[in-house]
């Protein structure tokens, strides 16, 4: 049951997007279509769930026994910048075309602040292991979602007569604004 | 001089040297920085116990206890009036169901158990929305809101949604949720230490309350 | 580019708000209030100008290929001094901010600041790089906090100027926030049109 409040919450009620704001870059950048942005997601869910263990195993076994809580942040960002490396490494040998589709969002992941705020929420939540995984996956799935229907949403305006002052960043930020009113409407479920 | 070559010996080095080189700075930095955070911590302590009790002349010897079913225990802080008579207890609570984890709340609790005041202490909430904990409990203009002068053996602390007698804040139910549930803790706790104690007069100047420490 | 310029530039030329549209996440996460904006967007500009300072300086050192892990520390290194040194002199402030004082890490301004900049830079105009980006985030992250603060509750900076109640409260939640950008934008695109 506590899992369920977990991943309807990180999913649907508080996502991470569209209504705590983080990962709004690659939102917007990678959402004109939408096989480039299930293929960031996808990349975005690995490294989330990885770097959470990883951290959370950081921040219990080695910051806080030995009272260095203040090198959470260094720590945090060295081990997510060092998993973008990795996925970097493996993506361009299992699936070069995705790769090069990515582009230069792929080394972006780094600096996605998803990655580093759902690790750093996890800690401040005080999850367990397991419930931080849970937590890491929903919210990924969540991220993916956004990500999804803004593509979809981002398509079809393509086909529209738009006015030349709101043609691109301005519009998708006033259809995001429209899509988080929609997911307001989630906020009494949990 | 130019950039040195990226073998495995240059980048390790240039690496560990740097996050060395930065792991020294911030622990230097956090030994200065210590002292002030710890005594920001308890300014901020402070100024919200005066500010929600009663008056009162001095503080007693602050004591935990531990709720029922629960890890973590919770501080009191005993204010005592010029003639050493009880005047009010304020309560350093918590929530863990905050919308982003852990709420700390003081409330001050009258000697018949009224609440005299709250602070918010510590949130991680949205900004604009659970953000707005003091303001919306305690609205003088809006009873249904205002908490301040209630008693939790009079009214029902939870949501309207789930029963209870308060308004959420608009489109923050859970942070509003966490709040009522800290000071049902903070009452039933409060309550329970007061049955175990004798009465609430001390006679000589500050002393304990007799309750765990 | 001479000084002057290099300093201008972050404030309007290439304001990283308005213009390259990074760092976004702070600016739609912290602007819910006028005060807010300021504050974060002083700590970034800290952060950004010491960050290209050092990078700046050591940039000639770093073998390429680990050149982003050690510009990614070095700024690590500047928000946690931030980190503490506001949880001890302003702890009201910092409560507030909340998350979003660890993910300046990750503001992309700082490290695409770094990457575009300080590595191929002098440190004077670095510096001043680091100020004009920073000072033009400030501005960005002050306006559209004013403006959510205003259209939400009436006030600014805590000043109120209309009665709370007629306020719009969609302006200080999430949706108002991606909204008022979008509007704020759109009308500089045209401003600079014209």
């Amino acid at each position: 049951m506590q899992y369920l409040i977990i991943i309807i919450s990180a999913i649907l009620v508080n996502n991470i997007v569209l209504a705590q704001f983080l990962g709004i870059c690659p939102f917007l950048g990678v959402s004109k279509n939408s096989t480039t942005a299930i293929g960031m997601a996808a990349a975005v869910a690995f490294v989330m769930t990885l770097s959470t263990i990883v951290t959370y195993l950081i921040q219990y076994f080695i910051l806080d026994p030995l009272h260095v809580g203040y090198l959470q942040t260094i720590s945090f960002i060295l081990v997510i910048a060092a998993l973008v490396q990795l996925v970097e490494i493996i993506l361009k040998k299992v699936s070069p075309s995705l790769y090069q589709a990515l582009g230069v969002y792929l080394p972006l992941i780094t600096t996605n602040c998803t990655i580093l705020g759902v690790a750093i929420l996890t800690i401040t939540k005080q999850f367990n292991l397991i419930e931080g995984v849970v937590f890491a996956i929903s919210t990924a799935c969540g991220f993916g979602l956004a990500l999804l229907i803004f593509a979809h949403i981002r398509e079809q305006m393509e086909l529209m007569n738009i006015p030349e002052g709101l043609k691109g960043t301005p519009i998708a930020l006033i259809t995001a604004g429209i899509l988080a009113m929609a997911f307001m409407g989630f906020s009494g479920m949990v | 001089m130019a950039q040195p070559e990226s073998n495995f010996k240059n980048m390790f080095l240039a690496l560990f040297t740097v996050t060395f080189v930065a792991a020294a700075i911030l622990g230097l930095v956090n030994e200065r920085t210590k002292a002030a955070i710890a005594r920001a911590d308890i300014e901020q302590q402070n100024l919200a116990i005066a500010a929600i009790l009663p008056p009162f002349t001095y503080l007693g010897k602050s004591y935990k206890s531990l709720p029922k079913d629960e890890k973590d225990s919770l501080q009191f802080f005993p204010a005592f009036g010029k003639d050493s008579a009880l005047v009010g207890t304020a309560v350093k609570t918590y929530s863990k169901k905050g919308f982003s984890g852990l709420v700390t709340i003081m409330v001050g609790f009258t000697t018949e158990g009224n609440i005299s005041g709250f602070r918010v202490l510590e949130h991680k909430e949205t900004p604009g929305l659970g953000s707005r904990m003091y303001n919306w409990f305690s609205d003088k203009n809006k009873p249904k809101q205002n908490v301040i002068g209630t008693n939790p053996d009079k009214s029902n602390f939870m949501v309207m949604k789930d029963g209870g007698s308060f308004d959420a804040i608009t489109a923050a139910t859970i942070s509003s949720r966490a709040f009522l549930e800290s000071i049902r803790r903070a009452y039933d706790t409060w309550k329970s230490e007061k049955a175990l104690n004798a009465p609430t007069t001390v006679k000589a100047g500050p002393t304990k309350k007799g309750g765990t420490l | 580019m001479n000084r002057m310029q290099t300093f201008l530039n972050g404030l309007m030329k290439e304001n990283p708000i308005f213009v390259i549209m990074l760092g976004m996440c702070p600016t739609l996460g912290v602007s819910s209030n006028a005060i807010n904006g300021i504050g974060m967007g002083l700590a970034t500009t800290f952060v950004l100008v010491m960050s290209n300072l050092i990078v700046s300086l050591v940039a000639g050192y770093i073998p390429d290929k680990v050149r982003i892990p050690s510009y990614v520390v070095i700024i690590a290194t500047f928000v946690t001094v931030v980190q503490l040194t506001m949880q001890a002199y302003l702890p009201s402030l910092y409560a507030s901010l909340g998350l979003f004082i660890p993910l300046i890490v990750v503001n992309c301004i700082v490290l695409g600041r770094a990457e575009a900049f300080a590595c191929k830079n002098g440190a004077v105009l670095s510096i001043l790089d680091g100020l004009g980006m920073g000072f033009g985030f400030t501005f960005a992250l002050t306006l559209l906090g004013s403006i959510r603060e205003f259209l939400g509750t009436g006030k600014i900076f805590g000043l109120t100027l209309y009665p709370e109640n007629y306020g719009s409260l969609l302006f200080v939640l999430a949706p108002g926030a991606f909204i008022a950008l979008g509007y704020l934008i759109a009308i500089i695109n045209k401003i600079k049109k014209a």
